[in-house]
């Protein structure tokens, strides 16, 4: 078990590597000068020229991809361009990645339960109206954008029922209480989205264990529905589900641009597209790979989830 | 055999099951009524769709969710199973009822240690934790488990087969059940397994005096295991009686129809073909009047088609539903011999010193271990062996899908064949084609049979798509496969038929070898029977030779002229068919003999073999089978592997004991 995780870190470290290696030749193909960008259309060109120098756009190729590389291992992602006073991890990153991680966890505590509970019950009650219902709705809120949801919330328990806060600018210094007050809006525009893809894995998995042959045997034991559920259809019915969920962990981190820009929440993914508009490209690069590493990090720990949870994945993780 | 005749351990009275199929109702079973009295054992027995699973499964209530229990009474100890509330269910099959399944590996939960599961059989019953793993621990030394507590913190895929249907039994009999239903218990296990199983079952029934329902398409286990028995067709009862009544003098033409097509009692195919059964069984739920079996019948007459016969006693509780029950003595075994053209002797495989090694993680796994064997044209060798004996490494290993060891020789047509099928030629390719055991997986699903036969015959023959479409009609005529069937799909046919298509599909390029790999374990013995008349008939015609993998050994001593005996990757007898199972014997072919129950009754010693099949990665020194040889001599067989030894007539055993020794020491175990 220790020996793969170890190799897991590892190649972890590769994709990494490579990751970095993609986001820098994406950013050099980006269109536009960012001195220029920076600098203003006004700017005389010797300014904007100076600028070039300073940011290090006129070194060679390499020595600008070894940069980005140095700072990666040695932790020091440098300055915002766009305001030379900010440190990129702890002026901007960091910060945002705090929030990111206060609204992607509150949604997902939020969504995992009740999805999960939503598709053992659909599983039970196979090919009923219930189950029909639960399949329905999963597959309708899942189909809607988040943004979409996102302000139809906005609008009806923000703005009309005045129960939530439509704008998740949380104020310094607040309560826990206060936050989730703030929070609750954007976490549930995710919640909504994502409860349709857990709901339906976990209807097929149940489904399946439900089928299966132990799940007889322990019926004729004479277990209850209860004892069934809990001690035999439950484990090995979250493997798929957890999956599931560490790859949704990555999107709510980085791909809830549409909530965090309906809500004013000042997350990552507004990080990343104030960035890219602005041609930031220290933050737009780290940014990034801060998110790949948030998704590696949830798969790795689905992975040793599942290997703990079902003891035949640990005899693969072996032999991987 | 403690029956007694007061209330019997369980009723059933005029059971009527359906299943509801796409809204409409499909009955299963059709009025079914049997008992069974305490320590009594009934075994059911039939064809797949039959009802003989449903059967059982429907005593404890337990029925697929589109089934339903449409009438009739299931009375077990003055309750009836039909009326009881779920919580009466519950503790019922908590305390009075229980059950064994086909597939232990899969009735137990992966992720749960066997200790968990098995603990849980007790504390159902109102146990105490200590008390449930004192129990436990117990349970499992009955069902001669060695090291229970070992065990109990296994998983189940750290356990053979045999060790978990030892470990569901215990399970099973935690409660002192009243009624134990044994579902298939031994399918799918080796043919030594499974007579180790079935003599624990045997000790333990004469210990626990509960009613025993059995449930196995396997007459010989049956016939071995069961007091009373009953053949079921289309839902019913067709007969019923003591066990070896029935298999001696069966009184429906069904059930004799089912005896005559096993192969047994040493039947040749040079002797004759197989009986089989003509025509198919009726669809689930179809209309069946009078008689369920009048369409496949051979005495039919007009009263059959008026009048449903009653299930009606013929004497000394003999039971049969037919009307022309006293007229079965008619039945003749009716086959001739199949025209079987010998083999001429001329070789045209030869397999010399073939090893396959594997590599794993490092480690150095042999497989294969200078395997020397030989094939002549029209001629068919048997493999046989347990499981993981090497069998199928070594039909892959001559078809070069798995690529042998340098310095293994196979020669096809005195041409070197490479080891891998990527070097073949096209002509070495098309020479040799293969059979599966399951033609479920073997035919691309979403094609026609038509698609897939001519994409065979273009692929091997080369031919051009008119040509290849001659050939494809041709072909299915051949294995009569009306032109109806060609344009199906795999799903849309039956085991039998989908067998055919596989088979014409490797008949496709007129191939030299034809391996078959356990060609008929997932069909019904009729079923059967029709296929192996057509390997026959082929290879009759076609002088084919064949590599016959099979882990029946009354199957392979019918089609075989020749058998190799596999153990742990190295061929331990090989000899002419009769030679092999006559004797003199290798110790572990005798073993392997000694473990078939026989249809016909026969009493033979069981030969038991001692523990589990080595890992081949950590083979035992000497001969490989020494550690579980009941001819075990110490200081000889651990230190030197001996060589197969010519004991007349090229017949080869792997044994240090002499041929003439093993001859008399065979005769005084016999």
């Amino acid at each position: 078990m220790l020996r793969y995780v170890a190799k897991r870190l590892l190649l972890s470290l590769v994709t990494l590597w490579l990751i970095t290696t993609i986001v820098f030749l994406m950013v050099k193909l980006l269109p536009g000068d960012p001195a220029r960008a920076l600098s203003g259309p006004q700017a005389p060109e010797a300014s904007v020229e100076a600028l070039r120098f300073k940011l290090g756009l006129k070194d060679p190729f390499f020595s600008q991809y070894w940069r980005v590389l140095k700072g990666l291992v040695t932790l020091d992602f440098g300055h915002s361009w766009r305001n030379q006073r900010i440190e990129v991890w702890k002026g901007l990153l960091a910060p945002a990645l705090f929030r990111s991680s206060k609204l992607a966890g509150l949604a997902m505590l939020i969504t995992a339960p009740l999805a999960i509970v939503a598709g053992l019950v659909a599983a039970r009650k196979r090919d009923t109206l219930i189950d029909r219902g639960i399949v329905m709705v999963g597959l309708a809120t899942s189909s809607i954008p988040e943004f979409v949801t996102g302000a139809l919330l906005a609008v009806v328990f923000g703005l009309n029922l005045h129960w939530l806060k439509p704008i998740a600018s949380i104020p310094r210094h607040s309560s826990v209480i206060t936050q989730l007050h703030y929070l609750l809006l954007p976490a549930l525009a995710m919640a909504i989205v994502y409860f349709g893809y857990i709901a339906r894995m976990m209807r097929s998995g149940a489904a399946k264990a439900l089928e299966s042959d132990y799940v007889r045997t322990a019926t004729m034991k004479g277990l209850t529905d209860g004892q069934v559920i809990r001690r035999h259809v439950l484990r090995n019915a979250l493997a798929p589900t957890i999956t599931v969920m560490s790859v949704q962990i990555g999107y709510l981190f980085g791909g809830i641009i549409g909530v965090e820009a309906v809500t004013n929440y000042q997350g990552l993914a507004t990080v990343i597209l104030n960035a890219a508009t602005n041609k930031d490209l220290p933050v737009l690069q780290y940014a990034v790979i801060v998110i790949a590493v948030i998704y590696m990090a949830a798969t790795l720990l689905a992975d040793i989830t599942i290997a703990w949870l079902n003891p035949r994945a640990r005899l693969d993780l072996d032999s991987a | 055999m403690t029956t007694s005749s007061d209330q019997p351990a369980i009723e059933v009275v005029d059971l009527h099951v359906d299943y509801i199929v796409r809204g409409m109702k499909r009955p299963v079973l059709r009025g079914v009524s049997f008992t069974i009295q305490p320590g009594e054992a009934f075994g059911l027995v039939g064809e797949s769709g039959c009802g003989k699973s449903t059967t059982a499964y429907a005593a404890l209530r337990y029925l697929p969710r589109n089934g339903r229990i449409s009438s009739g009474t299931i009375m077990i100890d003055g309750e009836d199973v039909t009326r009881m509330s779920a919580d009466r269910l519950r503790s019922f099959r908590a305390r009075a009822a229980s059950m064994v399944y086909q597939e232990p590996g899969s009735a137990l939960n992966p992720t749960i240690r066997i200790g968990k599961q098995l603990i849980e059989a007790f504390v159902v019953l109102g146990q105490s934790k200590s008390d449930a793993l004192k129990n436990s621990l117990a349970a499992l030394r009955k069902v001669q488990i060695a090291d229970p507590e070992r065990v109990m913190g296994r998983y189940p895929h750290q356990l053979s087969g045999g060790m978990l249907q030892r470990v569901v039994i215990a399970m099973a009999l935690a409660c002192d059940p009243k009624l134990l239903v044994l579902d298939e218990p031994t399918t799918g296990l080796d043919a030594t397994v499974e007579a180790e199983v079935l003599d624990l079952v045997r000790t333990l029934r004469s210990q626990t005096g509960a009613a025993i329902l059995m449930i196995a398409h396997n007459l010989g286990v049956i016939r071995s295991m069961c007091d009373r028995v009953g053949v079921m067709y289309a839902g019913k009862i067709v007969e019923e009686g003591a066990a070896d009544t029935l298999f001696d003098e069966p009184r429906h033409p069904y059930t004799v129809a089912l005896l005559h097509s096993i192969p047994r009692s040493g039947m040749r195919k040079s002797e004759h073909a197989l009986s089989t059964i003509p025509g198919t069984l009726p669809p689930l739920g179809a209309d069946l009047p009078t008689c369920v079996f009048i369409d496949r019948c051979p005495l039919v007459t007009d009263v059959c088609r008026e009048v449903a016969p009653e299930l009606i006693d013929i004497g000394g509780g003999h039971l049969a539903r037919c009307h022309h029950h006293d007229q079965i003595t008619a039945l003749e075994e009716i086959p001739g011999p199949i025209a079987a053209a010998p083999s001429t002797g001329t070789e045209i495989l030869s397999i010399e010193g073939v090893s396959k090694t594997f590599h794993q993680k490092g480690h150095k796994i042999p497989a294969l271990v200078g395997i020397d064997l030989s094939l002549a044209d029209g001629e068919t060798l048997g493999l046989v062996g347990e499981s993981g004996s090497g069998k199928s490494t070594l039909a892959k290993a001559i078809l070069g899908i798995h690529a042998t060891d340098e310095g293994s020789g196979l020669t096809l047509d005195h041409h070197q064949l490479s080891g891998s099928i990527s070097k073949r030629s096209a002509g070495d390719k098309r020479a040799m084609q293969i059979i599966f055991q399951n033609p479920d997986s073997a035919l691309n699903a979403t094609w026609t049979v038509r698609r897939i036969l001519a994409r065979s015959v273009r692929k091997l023959t080369g031919v051009d798509r008119e040509a290849g479409d001659r050939k494809v009609t041709a072909l299915a005529d051949h294995l009569r496969l009306s032109p109806r069937h060609l344009d199906m799909k795999p799903s849309q046919l039956s085991g039998g038929l989908k067998q055919r298509v596989a088979i014409a599909r490797a008949f496709a390029g007129d191939p030299r070898i034809v391996v078959c790999d356990e060609p008929t374990s997932a069909l019904d013995v009729s079923v059967q029977a029709a296929i192996l008349n057509l390997l026959a008939e082929l290879q009759s015609e076609q002088r084919t030779s064949y590599i016959f993998i099979s882990h029946d050994l009354g199957v392979v001593r019918y089609l075989a002229d020749r058998i190799a005996v596999m153990y742990l990757g190295r061929i331990m007898e090989v000899g002419d068919t009769d030679a092999v199972f006559n004797g003199p014997h290798h110790p572990y072919t005798e073993a392997l003999l000694s473990a078939v129950p026989d249809v016909d009754g026969a009493e033979h010693n069981r030969i038991p073999l001692q523990g589990e099949i080595p890992s081949p990665a950590d083979p035992p020194s000497g001969c490989v089978f020494h550690p579980r040889c009941h001819r075990f001599i110490e200081g000889v067989c651990d230190v030197a592997e001996p060589p197969l030894i010519d004991a007349g007539n090229g017949h080869m055993i792997r044994c240090v004991i002499p041929a003439e020794q093993l001859v008399e020491l065979q005769k005084v175990a016999r």
